[in-house]
């Protein structure tokens, strides 16, 4: 019989990333049967009634308000858990103020303690991000907007008056970039080099650079610019000053662009800021034809490597071999046989998501994700793969009231364990993302997963044949040699190109059709 | 020409609001940060803070 019980602190806050790693110590509490601590949001008062963990307390609560709620076993387990929790919450009031010096609580602070400021990197919710951006905008800064939920119409004003005062505002919803050579969120320790590149894609930027570091070549800036920009409701307002600041910087011998395709008139704007750029251009348009590009006189990239390598090409003055090596490629998928019909695809990168159903559609017919391309079909529940399945597991119906799969591996490890252990299931592809920001050891933990979900159908001999795409450099924070290392005890095959990943893939499931 | 305000020329020091590691990372790469220790305005009153935002920009002008 479980007892419930919950304490509201007024006024309390705790960013989303801390609540959620102590939620996931309380629930590890002897005696916890579940636990929500977290601010009273919509969200997580939702979760208290499907706990049936919802009383009276919680009535009056509102977002401002932190809410501790545990179930157990019995009262004084319940009481002891939160006694606990109180402690996890002053050990993280304590680590903020490591030293016990004081923090500023706002931007003003900040500046008085940092004047040298010129960037300010904002993640808090979304409700609060345009404010805090505009300040920093009006102090002259430069901002990186990590927080997404921040509206259309409060994105075009700040972007406006960013504009007009040759600041830049990357985001909202911008995961990765890197400025001077400084790895920024999520972002990768790149080899800093000629090539500038602006990105509305936080994986695909993550691909771009590491495959950029790889080839030889290095990176001057790299720029995100949000999902949205090159819509023609934003007009691509950031990507152009973004393009003229790369145009006008002597640091900058090559420009490469990654995005989904722009909206039309935007399209119109940006090829004609292009050609008075005055340097090598190399444009991947995801899912684009390659013509019209060309036709304007860019050059167009079929997939992410392709982009690296051209525009690494380009910087280093010689050609460049590819890492979809054909002949290596046949060679590593000469005589597989799959124990099972489908390919299932679990994704932390969307980009990258992305780029494997426009490789494998056409090897697969039909393939089914929460995040479909063109052609593709939408799942009709997105914890629940149907024939060919590639999902995102970073998108919004995935993390709402979640970390991101690239923080926190265990819903992709529990997705995982489930695909593993489907008899119809035969290949499974996985992206593995390093960089700052990312999991320290996300390879040990898909690692386990699989060791111990194969344990039955390896027994049987029937296990799923495991492909994983490794994005970073061995400069990053993770040791890269030992992350692959670690995937292959396992059994995995690991590329260190998402490509060659798809390449592979396509060649295994085209000859085991 | 876009100079943006001459950043590219400039030591990155960063102001970081919302989650903590990612001034942790940045103190890992020596890169100087200073972390806000960020709650909601007027403790999360939104007609509160567009009031303190209006007396604000009374007293700027």
């Amino acid at each position: 019989m479980s007892v419930v019980k919950m304490e509201i602190r007024r006024g309390a806050y705790f960013d989303s990333v801390t609540l959620m790693r102590i939620s996931a110590d309380a629930k590890k509490i002897a005696g916890v049967t579940a636990a929500v601590v977290g601010m009273g949001t919509d969200y997580n008062i939702d979760s208290l009634k499907r706990l049936g963990m919802w009383t009276d307390a919680a009535a009056d609560v509102t977002p401002s308000d932190l809410m501790l709620a545990i179930s157990a076993d019995d009262d004084k387990l319940a009481a002891e858990a939160l006694v606990a929790v109180d402690g996890l919450l002053k050990a993280r009031q304590a680590a903020k103020s490591e030293t016990g010096d004081w923090l500023p609580s706002t931007l003003a602070g900040a500046i008085k303690v940092l004047p040298e400021a010129n960037v300010v990197l904002i993640s808090v919710p979304g409700a609060h991000a345009a404010r805090e951006a505009r300040q920093a905008l009006e102090a002259g800064l430069h901002v990186m907007l990590f927080s997404d939920n921040v509206s259309l119409e409060e994105e075009l004003a700040l972007k406006e008056f960013a504009v007009g005062r040759e600041l830049l505002v990357m985001g909202p919803d911008c995961g990765t970039a890197i400025l001077n050579g400084v790895p920024l969120a999520f972002a990768n320790v790149v080899r800093r080099g000629t090539i500038g590149v602006v990105a509305a894609s936080g994986t695909g930027l993550q691909e771009f650079t590491s495959l950029v570091h790889r080839f030889g070549a290095g990176i001057s800036q790299a720029i995100g610019v949000g999902g949205r920009d090159l819509s023609d409701a934003i007009g691509g307002r950031m990507t152009l000053l973004a393009v003229r600041a790369l145009a006008a910087d002597p640091q900058t011998r090559v420009l490469a662009l990654v995005s989904k395709p722009p909206a039309p008139q935007t399209l119109e704007k940006l090829l004609v800021e292009l050609k008075s750029v005055g340097k090598p251009v190399v444009v991947y348009f995801i899912g684009a034809p390659a013509d019209a590009i060309r036709a304007a006189g860019f050059m167009p990239a079929s997939h992410l490597e392709d982009a690296a390598r051209q525009a690494s090409q380009l910087a280093l003055g010689r050609d460049l071999t590819s890492l979809v090596d054909d002949a290596a490629l046949d060679h590593a998928a000469e005589g597989i046989t799959l124990h099972g019909s489908y390919l299932r695809g679990l994704y932390s990168g969307g980009t990258l998501c992305d780029e494997a159903q426009r490789r494998l559609l056409p090897v697969l017919n039909v393939i089914s994700s929460n995040t479909p391309i063109s052609g593709g079909k939408k799942l009709t529940d997105i914890h629940q793969s149907e024939g060919h399945t590639i999902v995102d597991l970073g998108d919004d119906d995935f993390t709402r009231g979640r970390a991101h799969p690239m923080i926190d591996p265990t819903a992709r490890q529990e997705r995982l364990a489930r695909e593993i252990a489907d008899p119809s299931v035969g290949m499974i592809l996985l992206d593995v993302v390093l960089g700052y920001g990312s999991h320290p050891d996300m390879a040990g933990e898909l690692a386990s997963t699989i060791r111990d979900a194969g344990a039955a159908r390896m027994a049987t001999g029937q296990a799923p044949l495991i492909a994983a795409a490794i994005c970073g450099t061995e400069d990053d924070p993770q040791d890269f040699a030992a992350q692959v290392k670690t995937l292959e005890a396992v059994g995995v095959k690991v590329f260190p190109a998402h490509a060659a990943l798809c390449a592979f893939a396509a060649r295994v499931m085209g000859a085991n059709r | 020409m876009i100079k943006l305000n001459g950043l590219f020329d400039k030591k990155i020091a960063v102001v970081n609001i919302g989650i903590p590691s990612f001034a942790e990372d940045l103190k890992k790469q020596s890169v100087p940060v200073q972390h806000v220790d960020w709650r909601p305005p007027a403790g999360g009153n939104a007609r509160m803070r567009s009031l303190i935002d209006k007396i604000k920009k009374g007293a700027k002008s």
